[in-house]
């Protein structure tokens, strides 16, 4: 599809000589120069384009050419208007010729229109195009093709997307009218010269034929976009265009209480909903309601008719997916005006209920039920409605069978951030249902993380937090158990060829079926985790080079993070004692992927740093279970960076400045585990298939035993001795456990350092285990350190230099 | 409505480093976002220019990514569909969305859907609160028309050379941005009327 020709071509376009620009420059005014146009113009006007268009850096065009592609923009070929349009469009105006955005006389058609607008350079601009817009249409000038009249409506639309100020207030009225004609007014026979048919073709024949339904039966109420004809009238055009922007006018102006721009026109859940409407909603005449008035009425009736004909069965399959789209327009637009007149809400629900009544059982009418959805939210409260049924859908059936959808997941995870806020207040099992949304991320991380950064702190409750820290760490067993709940209902029992046999023929074993049922769970609250993982860890062991579970395992590192800094800010010290364990107890018990459980480990060892850091009395607390970790010689080997940092923090905060329980018995307790694993790892060489240990594990360790020592004097000795034994040794020679020169002159270096300050126990102490008021800075609080910064200060206001 | 549709290579290019993307077609819509609020007042014509061709290369790279994420994870290999198979082509393409942040790179939250033809992705920037079940339906419609029109199944450089056809295709199915509600009816008009233009 691209060729090294198209290549070749881009590349030509950029590097074209200046001399050769000029000639072609002037070859093509001399075209421009002749009466007709044919086609050797046509090719040159759009080689001029890819020139202009294939380099990021502006070219600017010679007066004179400049000129005669401005007056092609008004010729009778089409081709010359989109060319010239399409030239000047890439290219900067003539200074002082800038496009008129006041001239009367000349007639815009699309393609000169789409150049005004992309060369408008202020909000004035804007408005004298927009008023000359309005005047053409208010003057219904018939004279020219139909698109001059149809393309207004999307000119407008575009220029109220960026500044909605530059219609007034008499713009918005005349407008307001015009549109309620176009919706409920235009005609009902069908267009284009339709006859009956037949051999009569006398006037007495050609009765107007009256539009269709989509399902081929004659029309019985107002023209709309879901109805059909041969051909159609201008106002027929009109309604398909008006309704097409009708959604927009409505949020610009019919939203805000004074007809302000609005800041954010898709939080609709902060508008205030007590605009009162001037006329009450059981008005029987609507023409004595003023034009906002009345075209919000129209555009609710028109609504309601939609929804009513997205009920008939469509003969063509477009049809049907138009009736889709339709009915999600319809409910947004009736959403729209019920929360700008909330009276219209008793008249409204009736019909929504309706709807979501006939489309809940139906999946494949999902994306239309997240507007109803929607609806629900925003109006559900004050009609008193039920909305039980609606979220088992969107946080049940919905995540559990169409988390392969990616612009369902899209649109769903859209309206959860966007109602954040409503849904934490009206939906209580929203926190609870993050297993079901979870299946989203982990089919198509790449698409959805995004979402879920935003999403995951409004997840983390107390009650489910460690239930969630596990499912997260699961997250990519969760991918592969989606991809074999996919590939189980495809794919015959027996598969030849062998792929995925063992996961899939577990998947579907009664005997182990429960483990992966466990991971498919709907909602939180059964149990944290399941006994057997490492048997699910097993069974999954081949998904580990299929590319979902790969791509799903490099976005957990960035949700562990979110999660723990958002627990910390809702955890009482028993939750993040509980963590901390299960960060230990995790740490090998992972899927067993290339670069993932080093990854975890990371973001492990640097939030188990912080945790403890925020309370120093946690160490002490767990240090039975800290103490078990340290003590097991093989994680120095397996789990480098947790231990190290476990140790550090054991060495840290095993103090009674941290916490008055730390008696002297843990402290010698502690002491001896960790010298005995030292012990362990400096005496031998590493076990068969392990590495060296990494020297910081073992300056880490000789660090802790120094502090502990530091805080209980007896076990200096202890210290000491190895530290000498450690120096004698390694004076002979290269040792098993260290393999670089440098590492080992590091450690011995470290050593030295420790042992020489540990000769004076009081100044050790001081050093190892500061008193917290030296640890926390207190910069100009601090009496002792003020007097300095304060002369500094002084000195350099005095100084003059 | 639509902020810009846009044509790009989706496939890696000697010419280019890993993740970039080639723009074939670019075509933004309506006054840029910034310039009433005063950001881009400094900013001389050029230099606007250079910002709107920046920001339309900005999101063609994160479709790009998106696309071969999506074909990877999906493990589907690629298909070779021959001229005349484009409702093949069509069926078999990959399809999704791309969530743009604020700031990154228009200054609103938008949505990129994505369709991905062979080595060629078809873009369409929409803003969030747009009908995305329609303006789907209109991606899937403008890139039959483009693979049909422009012969894109073949060599491919049409899109370049006649970049005038997908102009005029743009203008009668997407209207300055703005998306429309065709029943098959109306679609028929506009298409025949799409067609005649081509003919010429």
């Amino acid at each position: 599809m691209f060729s090294h020709g198209s290549e070749s071509l881009i590349k030509q376009a950029r590097e074209i000589q200046e001399s050769e620009l000029q000639k072609f420059y002037c070859r093509l005014v001399k075209l421009l120069q002749g009466k007709e146009f044919g086609h050797e113009t046509m090719d040159s006007l759009q080689r001029l384009h890819l020139i202009l268009s294939a380099t990021k850096y502006t070219r600017t065009l010679p007066a004179e050419l400049q000129r005669r592609l401005l007056s092609l923009l008004s010729s009778p070929v089409e081709q010359l208007q989109v060319l010239s349009s399409a030239v000047l469009r890439e290219t900067l105006p003539l200074s002082g010729q800038e496009l008129n955005y006041n001239q009367e006389n000349v007639q815009l058609n699309i393609h000169s229109a789409a150049l005004l607008l992309s060369q408008a350079g202020s909000r004035a601009d804007l408005s004298s195009l927009c008023a000359q817009l309005l005047r053409s249409l208010e003057s219904r000038q018939s004279e020219g093709p139909s698109y001059s009249l149809t393309h207004t409506l999307p000119i407008l639309n575009a220029i109220l997307t960026h500044s909605p100020e530059c219609l007034t207030e008499d713009h918005v009225t005349l407008l307001s009218k015009k549109l309620v004609d176009w919706l409920r007014y235009a005609s009902i026979t069908q267009g284009g010269g339709a006859s009956s048919g037949g051999f009569f073709t006398g006037p007495r024949s050609r009765q107007p034929v009256p539009i269709a339904e989509l399902d081929g039966t004659v029309s019985g109420d107002f023209f709309t976009v879901l109805c059909v004809g041969q051909g159609f009238t201008e106002d027929q055009w009109m309604n398909v265009y008006s309704f097409s922007m009708l959604h927009h006018w409505l949020l610009t102006y019919h939203s805000a209480p004074s007809g302000n721009t609005l800041a954010d026109t898709d939080d609709r859940s902060e508008v205030d909903g007590s605009v009162v409407s001037m006329v009450s909603a059981t008005s029987s005449s609507s023409r004595l309601l003023p034009p906002k008035e009345r075209l919000r009425e129209k555009a609710f009736q028109y609504c309601l008719r939609l929804i009513e004909q997205s009920d008939r069965k469509a003969l063509k399959r477009t049809d049907t997916e138009l009736q889709k789209a339709c009915l999600v327009e319809a409910v947004c637009i009736l959403d729209c005006v019920c929360v700008e007149d909330t009276s219209l809400v008793y008249r409204t629900f009736p019909c929504v209920k309706a709807l979501f009544g006939r489309l809940s059982s139906d999946l494949t009418f999902a994306r239309v039920l997240l507007p109803i959805a929607q609806f629900y939210l925003n109006h559900g409260e004050m009609a008193a409605v039920d909305c039980e049924s609606v979220w088992k859908l969107v946080f049940g059936r919905f995540p559990a069978e169409l988390f392969n959808d990616p612009f369902l997941a899209h649109e769903l995870l859209r309206f959860l951030r966007l109602n954040l806020g409503s849904l934490q207040l009206r939906v209580p099992q929203y926190p609870r249902s993050f297993p079901n949304l979870l299946k989203f991320l982990a089919w198509d991380s790449p698409a959805v993380v995004d979402d879920f950064v935003d999403l995951l702190p409004s997840l983390v409750t107390v009650e489910t937090a460690v239930e969630l820290l596990h499912t997260l760490l699961d997250l990519p067993c969760l991918t592969a158990t989606l991809v074999l709940q996919l590939r189980s209902t495809c794919s015959p029992i027996s598969e030849p060829g062998g792929r995925g046999l063992l996961s899939l023929d577990a998947f579907r074993s009664p005997s182990f079926r429960g483990l992966f049922l466990y991971l498919l769970r709907a909602e939180a609250g059964s149990g944290d985790t399941i006994d057997r993982l490492s048997t699910l860890h097993e069974f999954l062991a081949e998904s580990a080079d299929w590319p979902r579970v790969v791509q799903c395992s490099q976005t957990v590192p960035v949700l562990l993070h979110i999660f723990f800094n958002t627990v910390v800010t809702v955890a009482d010290e028993k939750l993040l004692a509980h963590l901390i364990l299960v960060m230990l107890e995790r740490s090998s018990l992972l899927l067993n992927l290339p670069t993932y459980m080093k990854e975890i480990h990371r973001v492990f060892s640097c939030h188990l740093l912080r945790l403890c850091k925020l309370r120093p009395s946690l160490v002490v607390d767990q240090s039975h279970e800290l103490l078990e970790f340290a003590g097991t010689t093989a994680s120095v080997y397996s789990k480098e960076e947790i231990y190290t940092h476990v140790v550090w923090a054991l060495g840290e905060y095993l103090s009674v400045s941290c916490d008055s329980r730390c008696s002297v018995t843990l402290i010698t307790s502690c002491f001896e585990t960790l010298e005995a694993v030292l012990f362990e790892i400096t005496s031998s060489t590493p076990p068969p298939g392990a590495a060296c240990p990494a020297p910081r594990v073992v300056t880490t360790l000789i660090s802790a035993l120094a502090k502990l020592a530091s805080r209980s004097h007896d076990l200096i000795p202890r210290v000491s001795l190895f530290l000498s034994k450690l120096r004698t040794v390694t004076r002979a020679g290269s040792v098993a456990w260290c393999s670089d020169e440098e590492d080992l002159v590091a450690i011995v270096t470290r050593g030295e350092e420790l042992w020489s300050l540990l000769k004076t126990p009081g100044v050790a102490q001081s050093v190892l285990t500061p008193p917290p008021h030296v640890t926390t800075p207190q910069w100009h609080r601090d009496t002792n350190l003020s007097m300095s910064l304060q002369l500094r200060t002084l000195t350099s206001l005095t100084h003059t230099q | 409505m639509v902020r810009c549709f846009l044509i790009h290579t989706v496939c890696p290019l000697s010419a280019l480093s890993a993740g970039d993307s080639r723009l074939l077609y670019c075509r933004l819509f309506a006054p840029e976002d910034g310039l009433l609020t005063g950001q881009l007042r400094e900013l001389s014509p050029e230099e606007r220019r250079l910002l709107r061709m920046e920001k339309a290369a900005v999101v063609a790279r994160q479709v790009r990514s998106a696309v071969s994420l999506s074909r990877d994870a999906s493990g589907r290999p690629p298909m070779e569909a021959l001229p005349g198979e484009e409702a093949l082509a069509l069926q078999e393409a990959s399809s999704g969305v791309v969530r743009l942040r604020a700031g990154d790179p228009f200054s609103e939250e938008m949505s990129a859907l994505w369709l991905a033809v062979q080595s060629l992705g078809f873009t369409l920037v929409c803003e969030p609160h747009e009908n995305l079940l329609l303006a789907e339906g209109t991606l899937r419609n403008l890139t039959r028309h483009c693979l049909e029109h422009l012969h894109m199944l073949g060599q491919g450089s049409e899109v370049l050379l006649r970049s005038n056809r997908i102009d005029a295709l743009l203008s009668r199915l997407l209207p300055h941005g703005q998306l429309l509600f065709l029943n098959h009816r109306f679609a028929q008009s506009l298409e025949k009327d799409v067609a005649a233009y081509m003919a010429k």
